[in-house]
């Protein structure tokens, strides 16, 4: 880790993974579709059309239409913003809880150390999808509450590698020369310890997102996450559930959509751990 | 040995102790007022309500709550279901078997598939076949359950015609007698091979829908187990001594890469219990998931809340124990 990764190396090695090259160039045209949705359809994801309802694909209706006549299509599209976003966000949130709780543990120590410790392996201990659905039950039913409702849970885990980095990255020799010149303790933890320690972090997220993709959905699903109209993907398959025997296009293209993000983000993630930890290259 | 069991049973105690706690606040935070619940639900008059306040205590301080709440959860009693008007701990009990059965079933496929595969790719490493099982891999693990049950009835079920769509067995047949709660291995116990068969037609395909995440996980897992092997000092010895590449695998390097192996089989078995919840669903499969998942429906959140509870403290126990069988079989495994 200590080795600068140049960008135009890190581009190099890219090209040649073309698993991995190709789960970036999706990641890439899923940023753009989440951020203009309008160059890919110009269709209204919200727009009911009773006469066309459930209409299998053709020319017209390229993914078919739903049991309001809305096109399937357009409404994947808009929904990449909502379903990718809400994991970004998840994501996001709890690198930076479980980064900031993890860097405070590990650089205080004693007991302040010990609560933090503690308090993870209880959340560490449990399956996260059965405590999600607890505490996004608690919340209220409602996909802002599950994206905190899994950022809650998910924060432990980051907060157990963050600490450990700071474990290591205190002993090292550059942190003690400051400390001896007399540098102030927030000091070091802000210019020394915090941005080594983000590596790895950053590493782990960019691995989870996958997971996490599929856990909202999962949690949508359920009816614990984003409520109907809203077209988020697993929203969509829970009310095209009813349609799947004979209107088959309806619950399946949200759940394709879902298993070829999610596949592009592990895609990546898997060259990333590979290039950050060359000793887990197998 | 012992006191390696002391001590993971005291942590385990602990993380039960602070789960109780979040469970407590989850539950405070719930709409609805478990009262009138307990009083019988919207028919109960005022004055029932305020009974039934003070039975349960919710009219004493918060701490005070959390205790008795720890007390009645310690005894097993999770309150009553909204909907059923039963005894949460029966519903669960009732529903269980179902999802164990399931479970274990997928659980046998992932191992019984996982294993041969991650052999034949660390065997193979480095050629194409390695290269197709990572992929593979990739591909497992990015399919979510739910969404790969309905295509797998789509195919199985609409279009093939081979397996049913869901349940435990055909509707035209009553369960075989209550023993053990598992459908095959009651209608085998009964001798009845018309249930047997049908309780097995209707496991198929959630358990291999359910058992894919894990299958790829165990393949890979196996993998990585057994190049370490293969890159220690005894095999290199073994293969000096002129033994065929078969044995050395088999003999040398396989028995030494079981322990991590069957620990990563032991550990899945959480985990598919946790996706049983969303396969269940899928297959209208009567377990503990549909259990919680028409709980959230119905909006009955004291089942919800047994239901996480319950499960919870099964998962957590079934790492411990998976844990101390570790230990037993490696005592060089130390945590």
């Amino acid at each position: 880790m200590t080795r600068r990764l140049g960008l135009v190396w890190l581009a190099r090695q890219l090209g040649r993974n073309v698993p991995a090259a190709l789960g970036a160039l999706l990641i890439l045209l899923l940023l753009v579709v989440s951020l203009e949705p309008r160059w890919f359809t110009e269709r209204d994801p919200y727009r009911l059309d009773p006469v066309n309802r459930l209409l299998p694909p053709s020319a017209t209706y390229l993914l078919g239409t739903d049991e309001m006549g809305r096109d399937i299509y357009t409404r994947i599209v808009y929904g990449t913003r909502l379903t990718l976003g809400a994991a970004v966000l998840a994501v996001a949130l709890a690198t930076v809880v479980g980064g900031l709780v993890g860097l405070l543990a590990g650089y205080a120590g004693g007991w302040l150390d010990e609560v933090v410790m503690r308090t993870t392996d209880v959340f560490l201990a449990f399956p996260p999808l059965v405590l999600a659905m607890a505490v996004v039950a608690a919340l209220g039913q409602d996909l802002v509450n599950s994206v905190l409702g899994l950022a809650g849970i998910w924060w432990a885990q980051y907060a157990r590698l963050m600490r450990s980095r700071v474990l290591e990255i205190t002993a090292q020799e550059y942190v003690l020369g400051a400390r001896a010149t007399g540098v102030g303790r927030p000091r070091i933890l802000l210019r020394h310890v915090a941005p080594n320690g983000l590596a790895p972090l950053t590493v782990k997220a960019s691995i989870d997102m996958g997971l996490v993709v599929i856990m909202l959905s999962a949690l949508s699903f359920m009816g614990l996450g984003a409520k109907p109209p809203i077209p988020e993907w697993g929203a969509m398959i829970t009310t095209g559930r009813k349609y799947l025997l004979d209107y088959w296009w309806v619950p399946t293209f949200p759940g394709f959509a879902i298993f070829v993000s999610v596949l592009a983000f592990n895609l990546l993630g898997d060259w990333i751990r590979d290039v950050m930890d060359p000793r887990a290259r197998t | 040995m012992l006191l390696y069991v002391a001590r993971r049973l005291a942590a385990l105690a602990f993380v039960m102790l602070g789960m109780s706690l979040l469970m407590f606040v989850v539950a405070h935070a719930l709409p609805g007022d478990p009262a009138r619940v307990a009083a019988g639900g919207v028919e109960a008059t005022t004055e029932m309500v305020r009974i039934a306040r003070e039975q349960l205590g919710l009219d004493r301080p918060l701490a005070v709550q959390y205790l008795l709440y720890l007390g009645r959860t310690a005894r097993g009693d999770l309150g009553r279901s909204v909907v059923t008007r039963r005894r949460i701990a029966d519903d669960l009990l009732e529903f269980f078997p179902a999802t164990l059965e399931l479970t274990a079933a997928a659980v046998a496929f992932a191992g019984l598939l996982g294993v041969p595969l991650g052999i034949l790719s660390a065997v193979r490493r480095g050629r194409l076949s390695d290269h197709v099982s990572r992929l593979a891999f990739l591909f497992g693990i990015s399919m979510p359950v739910f969404w790969l049950g309905l295509v797998a009835i789509l195919v199985f079920y609409a279009v093939l015609g081979l397996l049913p769509a869901g349940g435990r067995i055909d509707y035209l047949l009553t369960p075989p007698p209550h023993v053990t709660g598992f459908y095959t291995a009651d209608s085998l116990l009964a001798g009845d091979g018309q249930r047997l068969a049908s309780a097995l037609r209707h496991l198929v395909l959630p358990a291999l829908v359910l058992s894919t995440v894990s299958l790829a996980f165990i393949a890979r897992m196996t993998r990585s187990c057994l190049l370490e092997v293969l890159g220690e000092d005894y095999v290199r010895t073994a293969r000096a001594k002129g033994l065929r590449e078969a044995l050395v695998i088999y003999k040398h390097a396989l028995r030494n890469a079981a322990v991590p192996i069957l620990v990563t089989i032991g550990l899945q078995l959480g985990t598919l219990m946790g996706g049983a919840v969303l396969t269940e669903t899928i297959f209208t499969w009567p377990g503990i998931g549909t259990y919680a998942v028409s709980a959230v429906e119905n909006q009955d959140y004291p089942a919800l809340m047994g239901f996480a509870v319950t499960f919870s403290f099964l998962y957590a126990l079934l790492n411990v124990v998976v844990d101390v069988l570790a230990y037993r079989l490696n005592p060089r495994v130390s945590v």
